[in-house]
Order: C-alpha cells, then structure tokens, then sequence
C-alpha cells in the first residue's frame, strides 16, 4: 500500500477534508487550551515518561506482579503471544459460556486482532457499543482514528446508515436524535449479553487491578450486566502502583479531547459475587518492538490520539490513508515494526516538523522515529523508485557545496523556463498536490556577499 | 497457555535494558477554592450543582416516578425496590447516591462497590443525583489517590458527568449510553 495514493483518494471530497483538517485542529486546540490551565502541566508529562520508562526497563517484573496479584483477586489471567492466541482464547471462553453474542467497548487491540471478523467467522455476533464504533460497524469500516472513530463521516452518512439499520426517520440528521435512535437499540444489546468485552487503559502492578475509561459509560453497561467480562490488553499498558493513575488520568483526557478527565473511570479490581472477569495479557510484536532500541520507547504509547489531532499529514489524509489500526504519527513508528513491508510508506507520510512529539503526554520522540524508520526501511529497499533517484541526485549535490553552489543557480534559472510537465513530472513526487514556492531573484549567498558590508 | 507466558517472559528477559529508577510524584499546588473549581469543573462535564432546596424539590415533585437510593437518609424517597436481578434496574428513573469524595480539578467522585449496591446502577439509572460533603473535596487527582490508599473494593469509579459523545460531527450530545443527567448536591 502507498500512504499518497490512498491520501489522494481521500482528498478528492474537498468539502468533507477540509471539514476534517479543520475539525481535528480544533480538538488539538481545546487540548492547548486545557493543558495550559494546569501549571504541572511539563512537569506531568516528564513525570508520565519516567514512569513508562521504569515500566519497560522492568517489563517482566511488573507483569509477573500483575498477574500474581490479579489472581489473588480472582481475575482469570491468561497470556497470548499473537493476535491468533488471542483470539482463540476469546472464542474458547465463549465456548465454554456458550454464548454466541457479546457486547463490546473501545478496544484499539482487538481491532490490532481482527477480532470482530475471527468471531463473526465463528457465528458469533461482535456488537461494538461506543457510539461512533457502532457507526463505522455498520458501514463495514474499521475505526478512523482512535478515540474519534467516526471523523472520518458526515452526519448525512450516519442519518442514511441509520435509517437503514435502525429505522430512523429518513433524511433527519440531527445527531440528538441519531444518538438517542442508539441508545434504544443499544440498551437492548447490553440487556441481553452475556459476554461483555472491553479493552483496558492501565493495569496497575501493585494491586492487579485495571481501569477502563469512556465518556459514554458503555463499557460499564456491557460489563456490569453480563456474567462474564473479558478485558484485552497489550503487555505495555502496564503501570507500577496505583499512585501512577493520578499521573496518567491528569494526562489521558487532556490530550485526547481537551477535557479533564473522562466522565467514566472504572477500577477493575475482582469480579461481582457470581461473575468473572477473564484479562488476556497480548504480545502481537510488542516484545519485539522492545527489542528495537532506537523504537523502544514507541511503546510508551496510552493512545489518546493527539499526535493525530496535530499532525498536518493527518488531518489532510485522513485515517484509512495510512491502512494501519493505529493511524498517525504513532502509528507509522508501530506499524513498520509489525509488518515493514506493508507499512514502509508511513514514516514518509510526515513533514518531521514535530509537532506530534511536542503534544505527547508520555513525551515520545515520535519525529525523531519517523526519521529512523526512513533510514531502516531506505536501507532495506535495493530497487530504485522515482523518490529515490531525486533523492540520490539531492544526496550529490549536498554532500558537494560546489555542486550545491552551481546547481542553486541552475535551478533558479531552469525552473523560470522549465515547462510544468517537467517539474511536476512523475519523476518528482513532491510536485503532487504542491505549488512550487516563488522563487526568489538571488540566492541567500549572493545577497549576503552584495550586503555584507 | 503457559507455553506463551514463558515465551513472552523469556523475549522480554532477552532484551538487555538497564533498570531506569521511578520518579517520586512532587507535590503540586491545589485550587485555592476547592468549592469555586470542583463546581465549574462538573458544568464544564455537562453535569448540573443543585442547592439542597432544590433537591428538596425535586424529591417533592412527581417528576422522577421510580426513584431509589442505597443512602440511609434518603430511603423515604424510594419509590422503587431494589431487584434482585441488576437487569430490572432499567426501569429505574432516578438514582441517588453518595459519593465517597471529590476531585476539585476535574469534577470526579469516587464511588466504590458498596456505595452503589449494584455496580451497574450509576449507568443504567436514567437520570444520577450524587451527594457529597463539602469536607469531601480534595484538589487533584494525586490527592484521590492518596486518600484511597488502604481502600480495598472489588469496584471502584470516578464519574465527572452525565454519559455523553460526540461521535456524530464533533456535537456534543448528553445522554448517550449512561445515565442522562448528572446533579451533584453539595452538603
């Protein structure tokens, strides 16, 4: 897959991009707004870093911890080594319940698994319950970004995908209404599940507890009405001590949304008398992201999706252009880890102006990763591509300050004359959807050898 | 199954890393007025402050049919047994209940399992009223943490406001999954 071929695609509807650019502009906004109204603010975030690091510099003790003490809770702790395991351990347990419906709350790592078509596939009917994963479900679409799935679609869509599913009212799109059309269908799922499945945010070492976090209490509704509770989480969302939420709840919401906290906070500590609670502890290549020194700290990740909100690629691309679960910035330093082949166009689909490392609230270098990536995968790639001639020919000349000399004149020449089906040629990938800036009568040295004294 | 627990321990044990020390969590300055911040923190949730009179009244009114509260002063208003079955909770219009303390920064009260009887009954209620004492407000969430300390629930939440999204367009709209409203009664 190529990021710009799909970014094209999605660039096509001017409206509805622009809506999106702009839309996801604000969001970051509200979070500068927030962040600002607490003076801590730096000092949570380096807080929030140093904990993660600790955490991946003692992974094995932390988890060994977690499922001792989530055990003595009661909580059925199982371990998977890939999405496959995983999802096998999910069906077996619905097996077992003989089940064959469940409800199901934000979980990013079950869309990691392709949960929902392994359990389709298996006759068993996956209903997501927050509001905009239900949406995205009906259209067959996965999520377009991670706390805002439906970003991606306009209230018309929704209205028309209503109307067919649920029997609103045709044409009425009024999103109070929509909602409320949901919430009736949807209570009736919570009422009658028996297997309710969520993802985890934090999983505490200390107590072998997990919280989950939702505006819409979905996850609560799912899990307090069904017998049986299944929570997904990655081996990295792990945190020492109960202290570390107050750290990780000041941050989470802030930067997702540019609220102060999530209206709903549920700490998982052992199941209500008659129930259980399964925790599935998921590797799917994380240990190997460990691994990779220079990407380690990728996994520092809570996933609040500012770096997407920020991101000027993002916002003019759109979520699917990226073709990876987690989209953004984030997600072109995890997904090449996964799958370098697939995802190679990623770290390329960034102007590296950093603007996602300065939003991250666990203070990840994810620019400077972009750029690594670029160099691992540019390594790996022996056949030439037409980006990689203009860049071969770049490289001669910057390593070469007579050439760079001679060839900047060149240039302000030739591009005055040069017909544009040369200099937006296939050849220069850059000329894409990009006007050339003015270009300026002399050079920065011959204004300053005229000028200098 | 514990075939990839190991596998996991041992891929994780293989990468050499050097142990990098926690970090102690400073102290940080509280809101100068606990009261003043908590109540803009919960209507910028989009939850509601009601004075006691105007929970009297609400208790007086005819507007909330099947009420029930766990709370021993309140029980006079119950209008509704509590089931058995938490499923029969759905019935229920309004729910009131005291919340353990509150969060002056973000609007958040926490509740344990035995303050709500059935873990469900906050979010499936239609409509949430909480009581809190004003002695109960602590300034941030690193305070929450701490008074909770030796506190050992199977359940616990903190809820700043009604259940609410903006899935549809970025428009804000209370009253998604959860409960529909949120009301706290400062005493």
């Amino acid at each position: 897959m190529s990021h710009p071929v799909e970014a094209e695609a999605f660039l096509k509807d001017k409206a509805t991009s622009k809506w999106h650019d702009e839309t996801l502009w604000f969001v970051r906004d509200k979070r500068d707004k927030v962040s600002k109204t607490v003076p801590e603010w730096e000092e949570l975030r380096e807080l929030a870093s140093q904990i993660k690091d600790n955490v991946l510099s003692q992974l094995e003790v932390y988890l060994e911890a977690f499922e001792k003490n989530a055990v003595a809770n009661g909580i059925q702790v199982h371990w998977a080594k890939d999405a496959q395991e995983h999802n096998k351990i999910v069906l077996e347990i619905l097996k077992n319940k003989k089940c064959k419906a469940i409800v199901k709350s934000k979980s990013i790592l079950t869309e990691e698994c392709h949960l929902n078509p392994f359990l389709e596939k298996n006759g068993v009917e996956v209903v997501d319950t927050d509001l905009g994963e239900r949406i995205v479900q009906f259209l067959n679409q996965a999520p377009s970004h991670i706390v805002l799935p439906a970003i991606h679609l306009k209230k018309g869509q929704i209205s028309d995908i209503f109307h067919e599913k649920l029997q609103t009212e045709k044409g009425n799109d009024d999103p109070t209404y929509l909602t409320q059309a949901a919430r009736v269908h949807l209570r009736g799922k919570f009422l009658g599940a028996k297997v309710a499945v969520t993802g985890v945010n934090f999983g505490v070492a200390e107590t072998g507890e997990f919280v989950v976090c939702t505006n819409e209490g979905n996850a609560d509704m799912g899990v307090h009405l069904a017998d049986v509770h299944i929570a997904c989480m990655g081996i990295e969302k792990i945190i020492p001590k109960r202290e570390h939420l107050g750290v990780f709840l000041r941050l989470l919401a802030r930067s997702a949304t540019g609220q102060s906290i999530t209206n709903y906070n549920s700490h998982f500590r052992s199941p209500a008398v008659g129930k259980e609670i399964h925790l599935i502890l998921v590797d799917n290549g994380r240990t190997a992201q460990l691994g990779r020194e220079k990407f380690r700290n990728s996994l520092k990740c809570i996933r609040c999706g500012a770096c997407m909100n920020t991101c000027p690629i993002y916002r003019r691309s759109g979520g699917f252009s990226y073709k990876s679960t987690v989209p953004g910035p984030i997600g072109s330093i995890l997904s090449p880890g996964i799958d370098l082949q697939k995802h190679s166009s990623l770290p390329f689909a960034s102007t590296l102006c950093g603007s996602c490392t300065d939003v991250c609230p666990v203070k990840i270098n994810i620019h400077e990763q972009l750029y690594e990536w670029r160099q691992e995968i540019t390594k790996s790639q022996s056949a030439l591509n037409g980006k990689s001639i203009a860049m071969k020919i770049a490289n001669g000349i910057f390593s070469v300050p007579f050439a760079y000399h001679v060839s900047g004149a060149m240039m302000r020449g030739a591009l005055k004359i040069l017909p544009e089906s040369v200099t937006y040629s296939g050849l220069n990938t850059w000329g894409k959807g990009r006007d050339l800036p003015e270009l300026p009568k002399e050079s920065f040295r011959n204004w300053y050898e005229k000028n200098r004294k | 199954m514990n075939n990839s627990k190991d596998n996991i321990l041992s891929k994780i044990r293989a990468v050499k890393r050097t142990e990098i020390p926690l970090p102690t969590i400073g102290e940080f300055a509280h809101p100068a007025d606990l009261k003043k911040t908590f109540c803009e923190a919960i209507l910028s949730n989009k939850g509601e402050i009601l004075t006691q009179e105007g929970f009297m009244e609400i208790m007086a009114s005819a507007d909330f049919p099947k009420r029930y509260s766990p709370i021993e002063a309140y029980r006079k208003f119950n209008t509704f047994k509590l089931p058995q079955d938490p499923h029969a909770l759905n019935d229920l219009d309004l729910a009131i209940v005291q919340g353990q303390f509150g969060v002056a920064e973000n609007g958040a009260i926490w509740f344990e399992e035995e303050d709500l009887i059935h873990r469900v009954l906050p979010f499936i209620t239609d409509h949430l009223i909480v009581v809190l004492s004003i002695d109960n407000l602590l300034g941030n969430m690193h305070a929450a943490y701490e008074r909770m300390d030796n506190n050992h629930s199977g359940f616990g939440v903190f809820i700043a406001g009604p259940s609410k999204t903006a899935d549809i367009e970025q428009s804000l709209v209370i009253g998604a999954q959860g409960a529909r409203s949120l009301k706290v009664v400062l005493v």
